[in-house]
């Protein structure tokens, strides 16, 4: 495909996040979207994500978005005519420290303020949700049945062709180099395949947003970091929730499809793009989850694989315009939960950039909120 | 080929359903494997990867070499848990 000569809005990145709002940009009306993608749709982290869904959280804003999210997950394979494969079996929030425990009840509390379905638990409970987990060390947890999972090729790719059949130009292999800008306005995007003219930039860039705003000529103070994860082959049903603990940095979720999907943070890995993987992540990762599901000890893992978290000061999101160049839209530093904002984030970034304003207060997601010094502080994000 | 001649005997993938995906646009091997499961299965795509090369290669009116990705690495073989978190006395 012959790249175009002008474009109203150009969205750099063909993960969720970039697909996603090129979709809801394209359905709210907006003509003449184009999206390029250096590699192919979904080779960055959604590609590589565990695709977890979940609304606990513990600032109301996390909360309220992630619950708008799933809302919209629920009704997305229809929207979106193609099996994204949703998966609502909950997540089992595991508290091993008192902290913890403080933790999850005061979470527990706002959550359900907002109408979360969401329950604080006792060990007893827990294992019959999940009857195969060891309770040892368990002081208690909480369980928000309407959490859970995806397919994030699926998720992926059905937001690509719904923006594509209502008229979005999908770019693959074709990598922005350049990005041109006048009297602080956006002009023009320079690629290996050629230059477009375009007002608007959208950076969904993921792991690599942080180069694009250098093309821009801004600093985002965003950084990418490695994370690791592991597949095994396909079990017979052993449990249902995706199973969380922050104090043992763990998460474990079993497909719908049978294998058994888990990851953890390594606190040591150095900031890059490094997309490797090590031997010791599979050891350490074995010795974590048998010892919280021992009949995992008989499962045989099949693949390892790594992708980028982009990581900001405060590890949540900076979505909306940079103040000093016009035009130049930023939906970066997702952490370790874009997949699952990635249906409001995109909404909200729509609106924002074809209404001036949000369905969903997100301003204090802002660029602007590291220089003012008002960091969120989200207790539960790992 | 038939539509319903399974290409990814691991994870059941048949040609209508790679073929669905060529048509699509879908025309590299990552590509075919994300929309498809195709080569994902517990072989690792040992035994279906060259099949679906070829027909990738068919496809594109291209070579085999030239839609093969150089960078390639061969699959390992499926190890417990157990054997890797090294107790493998019980
Ligand atoms: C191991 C792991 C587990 C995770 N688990 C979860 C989870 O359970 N739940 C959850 O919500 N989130 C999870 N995440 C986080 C989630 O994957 C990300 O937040 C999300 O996928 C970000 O989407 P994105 O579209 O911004 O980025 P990406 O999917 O990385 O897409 C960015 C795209 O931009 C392209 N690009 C980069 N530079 C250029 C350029 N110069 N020109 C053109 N294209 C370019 C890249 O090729 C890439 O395809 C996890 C992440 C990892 C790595
Ligand atoms: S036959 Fe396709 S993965 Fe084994």
């Amino acid at each position: 495909m012959t790249m175009i000569k002008r474009a109203s809005v150009v969205i750099i990145g063909g993960g969720i996040i970039g697909c996603s709002i090129a979709y809801n940009l394209a359905k709210m009306g907006c003509k003449n979207i184009i999206l390029l993608e250096k590699n192919s749709l979904a080779s960055g982290a959604t590609g590589r994500c565990g695709a977890g869904i979940r609304q606990q959280f513990g600032t109301e804003m996390n909360c309220i978005l992630a619950r708008e999210s799933i809302k919209i997950f629920e009704n997305l394979s229809q929207e979106l005519d193609y099996d994204i494969e949703l998966n609502q079996g909950g997540y089992l929030m595991l508290a091993y420290t008192e902290k913890e425990v403080n933790q999850f009840k005061k979470n527990v509390a706002l959550e359900q303020s907002l109408g979360i379905d969401v329950r604080y638990i006792t060990v007893k409970k827990a294992k019959e949700i999940v009857p195969p987990l060891n309770t040892e060390g368990v002081l208690a947890a909480t369980f928000c049945p309407t959490d859970g999972h995806a397919n994030p090729f699926n998720t992926n790719f059905a937001y690509a062709e719904a923006a594509q059949r209502l008229g979005v130009k999908i770019y693959n292999f074709t990598e922005v180099r350049e990005i041109k800008t006048e009297n602080n306005r956006i002009v023009s995007v320079s690629t290996d395949k050629g230059e477009v003219l375009t007002p608007i930039v959208i950076n969904a860039a993921g792991g690599y947003s942080g180069e694009i705003g250098k093309m821009a000529g801004v600093e985002i103070p965003v950084y990418s970091q490695r994370h690791q994860i592991l597949i095994t082959e396909p079990v017979d049903p052993l449990f249902k929730p995706m199973l969380m603990s922050f104090s043992r940095n763990f998460y474990c979720q079993q497909t719908p499809h049978g294998s058994i999907i888990m990851g953890f943070g390594d606190p040591d890995e150095p900031k890059g793009h490094d997309i490797g993987t090590s031997w010791q992540f599979a050891r350490d990762m074995a010795q974590k989850m048998t010892a919280v599901v021992p009949l995992l000890k008989e499962v045989s893992m099949v693949r390892q694989w790594s992708g980028l978290y982009n990581m900001s000061p405060d590890s949540q999101p900076i979505v909306g315009e940079h103040p000093q160049v016009n035009g130049f839209y930023m939906a970066v530093g997702f952490s370790g939960h874009g997949f699952m904002l990635a249906p409001v984030a995109s909404r909200l970034m729509a609106e924002l950039i074809l209404k001036g304003k949000t369905s969903i207060p997100i301003d204090r997601l802002d660029i602007g909120r590291f220089e003012r010094g008002e960091l969120i502080i989200e207790p539960s994000v790992v | 080929m038939k539509d319903e001649t399974i290409i990814c005997r691991c994870e059941d993938v048949t040609w209508g359903e790679i073929r669905q995906a060529l048509e699509k646009g879908y025309t590299t091997l990552d590509e075919i494997k994300r929309v498809t499961r195709a080569g994902m299965g517990r072989c690792q795509g040992t035994t279906c990867r060259r099949i679906i090369l070829r027909e990738i290669a068919k496809f594109c009116h291209k070579s085999i070499e030239e839609v093969t990705i150089p960078t390639f690495r061969p699959p390992t073989k499926p190890v417990k848990l157990g054997t890797l978190a090294g107790d493998d006395d019980d």
